[in-house]
C-alpha cells in the first residue's frame, strides 16, 4: 500500500514489508520478462532485417542458386543443400557411436566408471568450436586429402559419393568434424533418458530368460526411443547452426555436388565470411534472411527435441511408480 | 555386442585426450612470454602476442556477465518463487528459445541493435551478443537449483515472520548459491570461447582497443583468422591461442563441477 504512512503502526509495518516483496516481485518480473522481450525482438528483427529479399525472390530464394552480390541476384540453395549435407553426414557418424557410448554408460558400465567417463564427455562438450575448426585445418584436412579420401575412393569410388578429386576440404571433412562435435550431445542426453528408464522393465525382460544384449537392445532401448530421437534432434540443431568450425574445413565454395569430395558451403559459413563485406542491402538482408532460415530451422528441431524428451522421461517416471 | 558399446565411450572420451594433447604438443612450443605481453607483429615479421587479444576477451566477458547474470539471476528469482505456471512457462520457453539460437544468429541479431544504429564495430557490441548468449544458461540452470532448495527452509523462514524479499536474500539464495555460482561459470565458460557473434559485432583488431567503442581483437576471432591464413608462424600462435582459450575453458569447467559438492547433479544448460 503506497499511501499508508510510516507512523501508523503493526500495520504500516506489515504493509511496508509487504512493499518489500512487491518492489522485489516487480523488479524480479522485469527481468523475467525482458527475456521473452529480447526474444521476440529477435525473431522481430530478423523478420524486418529481410523484407527487400522476401519481397523480391520469395520463394525462389530458396531454390536458386545464383549468388551474384553484383548483379543482386541471390538464391540460397546450394548453401542450403550444403548445411543439410554436412549436418547429415554427421549424424550418421554420430548416431551410432553417440547411442553405443550411451547404452555403455547407462546399462553396462559401474556407476563410478560412468559417472568419470560422463565428466570426461560433458568436457568434451565445452571445448569450443574453434578448437574443433584449428584441429579441423591442422589435422582432419591433411588425413583426408592424403589417406581417406583416396581410400574411399579405392574401395567404394564406385559410388557418386565418392568421386571426384581428394581436395581435403569439403562435405565429408565438414561432418566428420561436426560428428566430433556433436557425439557428446547425443551420449549425455541419451544416456539420461536410458538412466529413466525404470528398472522393473529390464528385470521383467531379464526374468523372461533374454540376455543381458536382448533386455538392453530390445526392452531399455525401445522403451526410450522417443527421448534418443529427441537427443538426435537437439545434435541435429546444434549441427545445423555450427559457424566457425564449418567455415574452417568446408571449402566455402557455393557448389551443389553429390560428391562428398567435393568442397561447398554452408548458410551459417556464408553469413560469417560475407556479413561484414556485405556490398549493399539486397546483399546483407538475403544474409539476415538466412539467419532468419537457421533460426526457424533450429527452432523447429529444439521444440520436437524438448517435446520427445519429456515426454520419454515421464513416461519412464510415470510408470516406475506404478 | 556389449564390447562394442564400450568400445563407443571409450572412442569419444578418447578424443577429448587427443585434443589436449595436441594441443598442448603444439601449443606449448609455441607459446611464450611474448604471447601475453606483445600487440600482433606487422605483417611479414615474426613474432610478436596476443596481449589485445586477451584483454579484449577479458573485457567482452566482463560485459557479457554484467548483462547476462543480472538478468538470469533476477530472471530465475522471480520463475522459482514468484510466478503463477502460465507466465513462468512462457519466460522458460523463451529462454529455451534463445539458448537453441545458433551463436551467428544471435551474431546479427547484436549487429542490428548494436552495430548498425552507431555504423561501427564495437566491443560494446560484442560484449551484448556474448550477454545475450549467457541470459538463457544461466536463467535456466539458476532456477533449478533455486527450486531444489528444501521447502522446509523457506517455510521455516516465514514462519519466524520473515517477508518473501528476506527469505529469498538471506536464506534461499545462500543455500543454493554453489549451485548459482555454477550455473554462472558454466554459462561464463560457454561464451568464452565463442567466435560466430563476434566477427560482426566486436570484429576483430590488431592494435590495442581502448574504451568500450572501438573494434576490438578477441582470442577465438584471432584463433580463427590466424588459423586459416597462410603464414607459419601465425599457425604456431593459433596453436599457443588455442591452449591458452582451452586451458581456461576446461579449467572454469572443472572448478565449476568442484564447487558443487560431490554427488549433486549439474543441470545441462
Amino acid at each position: 500500500m503506497p499511501g499508508a504512512g510510516p507512523f501508523v503502526g503493526s500495520r504500516s509495518f506489515i504493509s511496508r514489508l509487504r512493499e518489500g516483496d512487491e518492489i522485489v516481485r516487480l523488479i524480479t518480473f522485469l527481468f523475467a520478462a525482458s527475456v521473452v522481450l529480447v526474444t521476440l525482438l529477435l525473431v522481430f528483427e530478423l523478420w524486418i532485417g529481410s523484407t527487400l529479399p522476401r519481397h523480391k525472390f520469395g520463394f525462389h530464394f530458396f531454390v536458386t542458386s545464383v549468388w551474384d552480390p553484383i548483379a543482386d541476384q541471390f538464391g540460397a540453395l546450394p548453401f542450403i543443400y550444403g548445411t543439410l549435407v554436412t549436418a547429415g553426414v554427421s549424424l550418421a557418424l554420430a548416431v551410432p557411436l553417440g547411442i553405443g557410448a550411451a547404452i555403455f554408460l547407462a546399462e553396462l558400465a559401474p556407476a563410478r566408471v560412468s559417472d568419470t567417463l560422463q565428466f570426461f564427455i560433458d568436457l568434451l562438450a565445452a571445448v569450443p568450436s574453434v578448437i574443433y575448426g584449428l584441429l579441423g585445418v591442422f589435422i582432419v584436412i591433411p588425413l583426408m586429402r592424403e589417406y581417406i579420401q583416396p581410400g574411399l575412393k579405392h574401395s567404394l569410388g564406385f559410388l557418386p559419393l565418392f568421386q571426384g578429386p581428394a581436395y581435403g576440404v569439403g562435405f565429408l571433412t565438414a561432418g566428420i568434424v561436426l560428428a566430433i562435435m556433436v557425439i557428446p550431445y547425443i551420449i549425455s542426453v541419451s544416456r539420461e533418458v536410458l538412466l529413466s528408464v525404470p528398472r522393473d522393465q529390464r528385470e521383467a525382460a531379464l526374468a523372461l530368460g533374454s540376455t543381458r544384449w536382448e533386455s538392453t537392445w530390445k526392452v531399455v532401448v525401445p522403451f526410450a526411443r522417443g527421448g534418443i530421437m529427441g537427443s538426435i534432434f537437439l545434435a541435429l540443431a546444434r549441427a545445423l547452426g555450427e559457424t566457425v568450425a564449418v567455415a574452417m574445413v568446408i571449402g566455402n565454395t557455393p557448389i551443389i555436388s553429390a560428391s562428398l569430395f567435393s568442397p561447398g558451403y554452408s548458410i551459417a559459413a556464408v553469413i560469417a565470411n560475407e556479413f561484414t563485406e556485405a556490398s549493399g542491402d539486397m546483399h546483407l538482408q538475403s544474409l539476415i534472411e538466412l539467419g532468419l532460415v537457421l533460426f526457424l530451422l533450429t527452432f523447429i528441431l529444439n521444440g520436437l527435441a524438448r517435446l520427445l524428451i519429456v515426454a520419454t522421461s515421464q513416461r519412464g517416471g510415470g510408470m516406475g511408480q506404478a | 555386442m556389449l564390447t562394442m558399446t564400450g568400445v563407443c565411450a571409450f572412442v569419444a572420451v578418447a578424443v577429448l585426450f587427443f585434443i589436449l594433447g595436441y594441443l598442448v604438443y603444439h601449443g606449448s612450443t609455441s607459446i611464450s612470454w611474448n604471447f601475453f605481453t606483445k600487440l600482433p607483429a606487422p605483417l611479414g615479421e615474426t613474432g610478436g602476442g596476443m596481449a589485445n587479444a586477451i584483454i579484449g576477451s577479458g573485457k567482452l566477458l566482463l560485459l557479457a556477465a554484467l548483462i547476462g547474470v543480472p538478468f538470469g539471476f533476477l530472471g530465475a528469482i522471480y520463475l522459482a518463487e514468484f510466478s503463477g505456471t502460465t507466465v513462468a512457462f512462457i519466460v522458460r520457453y523463451a529462454a529455451d528459445l534463445l539458448n537453441g539460437v545458433p551463436s551467428i544468429v544471435i551474431g546479427i541479431f547484436a549487429y542490428i541493435l548494436a552495430v548498425l544504429p552507431f555504423k561501427h564495430f564495437s566491443t560494446t557490441a560484442g560484449g551484448i551478443a556474448l550477454g545475450l548468449m549467457m541470459i538463457p544458461i544461466t536463467l535456466r540452470s539458476t532456477e533449478e537449483f533455486l527450486r531444489a532448495v528444501p521447502r522446509n527452509l523457506r517455510e521455516g523462514a516465514m514462519a519466524l515472520g520473515a517477508s518473501k524479499a528476506k527469505t529469498i536474500a538471506t536464506v534461499i539464495v545462500p543455500a543454493a548459491y554453489r549451485g548459482i555460482l555454477t550455473a554462472v561459470l558454466l554459462a561464463f565458460a560457454r561464451v568464452a570461447g565463442e567466435t560466430a557473434p563476434l566477427l560482426f559485432t566486436a570484429l576483430g583488431n590488431r592494435y590495442w582497443s581502448p574504451g568500450w567503442s572501438q573494434p576490438t581483437s578477441a582470442l577465438p576471432v584471432m584463433i580463427y583468422n590466424y588459423a586459416l591464413s597462410p603464414y607459419e608462424d601465425w599457425h604456431r600462435q593459433a596453436w599457443a591461442g588455442g591452449l591458452v582459450l582451452l586451458g581456461l575453458i576446461l579449467v572454469i569447467n572443472i572448478l565449476a563441477r568442484a564447487i558443487l559438492s560431490r554427488g549433486v547433479a549439474v543441470p545441462r544448460s
